[in-house]
Formats: structure tokens, C-alpha cells, sequence
């Protein structure tokens, strides 16, 4: 832990040591279900580098489930494939909002995108300033890049499954992190009309569509964030 | 099971058409101008996404409802949240909500 502490210091100086707490906790969850991700592919019977491939080059938590669920079901290659890159659309919008916390260079800017997960946008989008959203975004995006990696190396390579996350409650603890780092930003009314008409239009939408298009469909929500009054005033005023 | 080529087109596949989709967003920023209004709405959309994972993931596996013990764990996190509870609170009071009521027999 000490050297790990260091580590950390060393290479990103200007963390906070609270976003530090936060991203260590999110990465020691992550670590539970990385290592579950890599068993249960092993043992179903998969090839031991095809958890670990998926997780270095896709390093995308859901898709990779929805993938490798697919193969294990007998969906087939093309609709594994296809199903698990629906998911990962979202990712689109995501990257328009952090866009600028990338860095300048075609390779940061490369490093910087494979980084973009559910949870770095939103560890980001939680702080205040370009500078903090930054530092937030790369420290929790390297942090669980790692954490992410090593956790489905270590359950490839032990093949069994280690426990049920299940009884941990762990399916809880990410949407509840998530949870945790938009509250903020729902204080504010517009925001939080347009963030419940999209949970409407996704919780409608999901028993009828694949997985990935209903949280897209959420986006309908944004019209219900505009503040009537605030347009009004703003065309008169130009 | 399946072919050890067709497994590797697949994987190379699935990683080319998710980088394609990370760098889209940023690459399209960098080409357009953005008035501070555009900022905002984008940003409130990404809020939007971000709800909206949180409910999907809290009450479905799938298409089907995940059961009564996640979405209580998510909502115990949810309103120590929103009372200013410390991050580490929020994720432990979550899982340990669902951990407990699964041990005491709800689905």
C-alpha cells in the first residue's frame, strides 16, 4: 500500500487525496469483479488470453460481459460482436464532453480516448475546472486501466471462479458510484428534469430494445432539460 | 468451440470499432466551434447517459427486472448521497444493502 501511495505521488503529483480515496475504492471493486470476469471465461471454457485481449484492447467492463456471455450462449461471433459494440456507443457523446481534458498529440489524445469509461467521465464531469476535470479523468482512467487488467489477468490464470460478486452486493456498489458522482450536478433543476425524462424514456424503452440502445434513448431527455423561460430571454437578448 | 482465428478477428474487431467510437467524440470537438450554450447542453446530456446507466443497471439484467435487493442497495447509496454522505459510504452502504438482503433470502 505504502508503495503503491508513492507510486501514485510520483507519477500524478496533483491529486487530491480525496479523489485518490475515491478512485481506490472504485478500483478495489473492480478488482473483484476483473477477477471474476477472467475466471468465468476460463472455466466456461473460453481460451485464457481472450479475457485478457478483451480487457487490454476493449477495456470496456459491459461490453466485455455482453460479449463473452453471447459466445458462452451460442449467439455466434457476428452478434456477440455487434451486441457488445451497441453498448459501447455511448461512448460517443462521452468523448464529445471530455474531448478537451485529452491533452494536446495525436498519441495522448489516442491514450486519453481508451481511457474514456463510465466511470472516468463521470470521477471527471464531478469536479470543478478543465484543470481538476483533467487530472481526475487520466488518474481514474490509468488507475482502473491497471487495476481492470491485472484482475482478469490473475482470474484467467486461476480459473475458477472466486466467489459469487453476487452475495457482495457488487452489482449494487457500480450503479451506486455513478450514483455518487452525478448527485452533484443534480442539484440543478434543468439538469435533473432532463436526467429523470431520460430514466423514463430508458426504463420504457429496455424491456423492448438490445442492451446499449435504451441509456441512447435517454438522450430524448435533454429537450426536457431546456429551461423555457432561460431560451426566452436568451433570444431576446440577442 | 470456436476457431482460435475467428475469436482473434472478432476481438480485433470489437477494439477497433470501440476506439473508433472513444475517438469520435474528442476528434469531433476539435473540428467545431462551441458556443458556451452547446457546452452546457452537452454536458447536461452526458448527465443524462450517466442517469440513465444508473437506472438500467440498478433494475435490470437485461430485459428483465434484476430483482428487489440491487435497486434497494442503490437506492440506500442514493439518499446518503444526496444527504452529503462521503463517497466511501455511499458505495459501502449500497453493496452492503444488497449483500445482506440476498443473505436474508430476497432475490
Amino acid at each position: 500500500m505504502a508503495y503503491m501511495r508513492t507510486a501514485w505521488r510520483t507519477f500524478l503529483p496533483h491529486v487530491d487525496r480525496d479523489i485518490a480515496r475515491d478512485v481506490g475504492l472504485v478500483c478495489a471493486a473492480v478488482v473483484v469483479v476483473g477477477v471474476s470476469f477472467g475466471a468465468i471465461a476460463v472455466s466456461a471454457g473460453l481460451p485464457a488470453w481472450l479475457p485478457i485481449a478483451l480487457s487490454l484492447l476493449v477495456f470496456a467492463g459491459a461490453s466485455q460481459f455482453v460479449f463473452v456471455g453471447l459466445l458462452l450462449a451460442g449467439g455466434g461471433v457476428v452478434a456477440a460482436v455487434a451486441a457488445a459494440l451497441l453498448v459501447n456507443v455511448r461512448h460517443l457523446p462521452f468523448g464529445f464532453v471530455v474531448g478537451d481534458l485529452l491533452g494536446s498529440g495525436p498519441v495522448r489524445r489516442l491514450i486519453g480516448s481508451h481511457l474514456m469509461l463510465d466511470e472516468s467521465v463521470a470521477f471527471a464531469l464531478a469536479q470543478d475546472g478543465v484543470a481538476r476535470r483533467r487530472t481526475a479523468y487520466w488518474a481514474s482512467g490509468i488507475a482502473l486501466f491497471v487495476s481492470w487488467n491485472l484482475a482478469v489477468a490473475v482470474g484467467a490464470a486461476a480459473g475458477t471462479a472466486v466467489s459469487d460478486t453476487g452475495a457482495l452486493g457488487l452489482d449494487a456498489a457500480f450503479p451506486a458510484v455513478l450514483l455518487a458522482l452525478i448527485v452533484p450536478s443534480l442539484r440543478d433543476r434543468a439538469t435533473r428534469r432532463a436526467a429523470v425524462a431520460g430514466v423514463l424514456v430508458a426504463l420504457a424503452a429496455a424491456p423492448f430494445v438490445p442492451a446499449g440502445i435504451p441509456v441512447l434513448l435517454a438522450l430524448a431527455g435533454v429537450a426536457a432539460g431546456r429551461d423555457p423561460a432561460v431560451v426566452t430571454t436568451r433570444q431576446a437578448g440577442s | 468451440m470456436i476457431g482460435t482465428g475467428v475469436l482473434v478477428a472478432a476481438v480485433a474487431v470489437l477494439a477497433a470499432g470501440t476506439l473508433a467510437l472513444r475517438v469520435a467524440g474528442p476528434v469531433l470537438r476539435s473540428r467545431i466551434r462551441i458556443s458556451p450554450g452547446v457546452e452546457r447542453r452537452v454536458t447536461v446530456a452526458s448527465m443524462v447517459l450517466l442517469a440513465a446507466l444508473v437506472a438500467t443497471s440498478a433494475l435490470l439484467d437485461g430485459r428483465t427486472f434484476a430483482g428487489a435487493s440491487r435497486p434497494a442497495g442503490v437506492v440506500v447509496g442514493g439518499v446518503l448521497a444526496v444527504r452529503g454522505a462521503p463517497f466511501i459510504v455511499v458505495v459501502v452502504a449500497a453493496a452492503g444493502t444488497t449483500a445482506v438482503l440476498r443473505l436474508l433470502g430476497v432475490a
